[in-house]
């Protein structure tokens, strides 16, 4: 209220989770959707025209998707799930990881400069996949009894202890699991698009709109730091969709394993 | 809670939206099944035809070093016994050799010592003959003699007689040096 008083023009307003409301292109369907459909095009289109071909030797193209496979094949899925049944997740967590990659992405490419994880629903479906599919295999490898034993009952502690432990280990195996895995997702892609927003936005703010001078070389340095933020973005960006995938591979190697 | 109410006008970016949630599982889902069917097994598959090429040509590799090594095995099994069948040669020619040093060595001395006896024999033999010859000789000079001394002097009897009796005693003596002689050869 003071600021508005100050500044005569027109006055800032704030970037918000308004912002994050996209107007509707055609018929209900907006442009997170649109991206979300476009991830999944690239990242399929791209390892099937790059394993297509199957050569011994590999072309550039082949040798790129192969490493990326590799990296989450060998990298995550028979690193933390073991040789014996990681074959059975690669698809999942291949998938996972590249589409949540390309998507937070698009948070910095040009043109589309929007996240689609920041649209919390979106992580909540991936989350809802991810728990299906470790309690789901499971109670395929363990039984319903049996699977609830593994995940809620600790090996090595007996007595009224367990009176504790148990619904402790049931709430933070089965039931916190998908809402921390989504929020981490949703949260780091929505705070660093926020961030990003509002440094250019107040940083051309500073630089046209405002009429005192002084704002004007702070103007230059909110945009410079918005520049410095991107980089950080592509790191995060990155790093949430390894995480996302390691933790998926972690809960269904915790899920089949035979005993703690 | 206090935030919620206080941005009244604000959306709440937490709060779940059914299609969103919907439409992630959808295209995701479909995009999982795409991966697993069109680009896993096409990956895998290279993957294991690169692992059979690179086993293949190890195996090949193995199969060629083992080849060497019996090659190499046969070669010095051949070169060792062809110095055993050499050295066995070597000494059956040194044998064989010093065989015939010694049968030579005995057939010649055999042929030496018949030769000696050859040659005693044919010595004794002609010095028979010599004896047969100056004995046939002796006789005929003898019967000369005697043919001269009948004729030259017939009156000293006592005289004849002695001349010969000493002829015939020499004659004899002489006959039985040379005979004494011989035999004690």
């Amino acid at each position: 209220m003071t600021i508005a008083g100050l500044v005569r023009a027109e006055e800032f307003t704030p970037p918000g989770p308004g912002d994050f409301e996209l107007p509707a292109l055609f018929g209900g369907v907006d442009k997170p959707m649109l991206q979300l459909v476009l991830a999944a095009l690239l990242v399929v289109g791209f390892f099937w025209v790059a394993s297509r071909r199957g050569e011994l030797v590999p072309g550039k193209l082949q040798f790129a998707g192969e490493q990326a496979y590799t990296f989450v094949r060998n990298g995550i899925a028979r690193d933390i799930i073991g040789s014996r049944d990681f074959m059975m997740f690669v698809p999942y967590l291949v998938a996972l990881f590249f589409f949540i990659l390309v998507n937070n992405f698009f948070g910095l490419v040009p043109l589309i400069q929007f996240p689609s994880f920041s649209r919390a629903s979106f992580a909540y479906g991936l989350a809802a996949l991810t728990w299906v599919l470790y309690n789901g295999v499971g109670i395929w490898r363990h039984g319903l009894f049996g699977y609830l034993k593994h995940q809620s009952v600790p090996g090595g502690v007996s007595g009224p202890i367990l009176a504790l432990i148990i619904p402790l280990e049931f709430i933070s195996n089965i039931l916190v699991r998908p809402f921390t895995l989504a929020l981490r997702l949703f949260a780091n892609m929505f705070a660093g698009h926020l961030l990003l927003i509002l440094f250019t936005l107040g940083g051309e703010y500073l630089l046209l709109t405002s009429d005192v001078a002084f704002y004007k070389p702070v103007g230059v340095v909110a945009f410079l730091l918005a520049i410095a933020i991107s980089f950080l973005e592509l790191l995060v960006q990155f790093l949430q969709a390894y995480v996302f995938t390691l933790l998926t591979a972690m809960y269904v190697s915790g899920a089949i394993a035979e005993e703690h | 809670m206090n935030w919620i109410l206080a941005a009244e006008g604000e959306p709440n970016p937490l709060t779940p939206h059914v299609a969103e949630i919907v439409l992630g599982i959808v295209v995701f889902a479909i995009l999982v099944a795409l991966v697993r069917k069109f680009v896993v097994p096409n990956f895998e598959k290279t993957f294991a035809e690169r692992t059979a090429a690179i086993e293949g040509g190890m195996a090949q590799a193995e199969k060629a070093q083992a080849e060497a090594k019996a090659a190499l095995d046969e070669y010095t099994s051949q070169l060792t016994h062809a110095r055993h069948e050499a050295a066995r040669i070597r000494e059956d020619a040194r044998e064989q050799g010093a065989t015939i040093i010694s049968e030579m060595r005995q057939q010649a001395q055999t042929e030496a010592e018949r030769i000696v006896g050859t040659a005693h024999t044919q010595v004794a033999a002609e010095r028979q003959q010599v004896l047969e010859q100056l004995r046939t000789e002796v006789g005929a000079i003898a019967t000369t003699l005697a043919g001269r001394i009948v004729g030259e002097s017939l009156e000293d009897e006592a005289r004849r007689r002695r001349t010969v009796e000493r002829f015939i005693s020499e004659l004899e003596s002489q006959d039985a040096s040379p005979a004494s002689s011989g035999g004690g050869r």
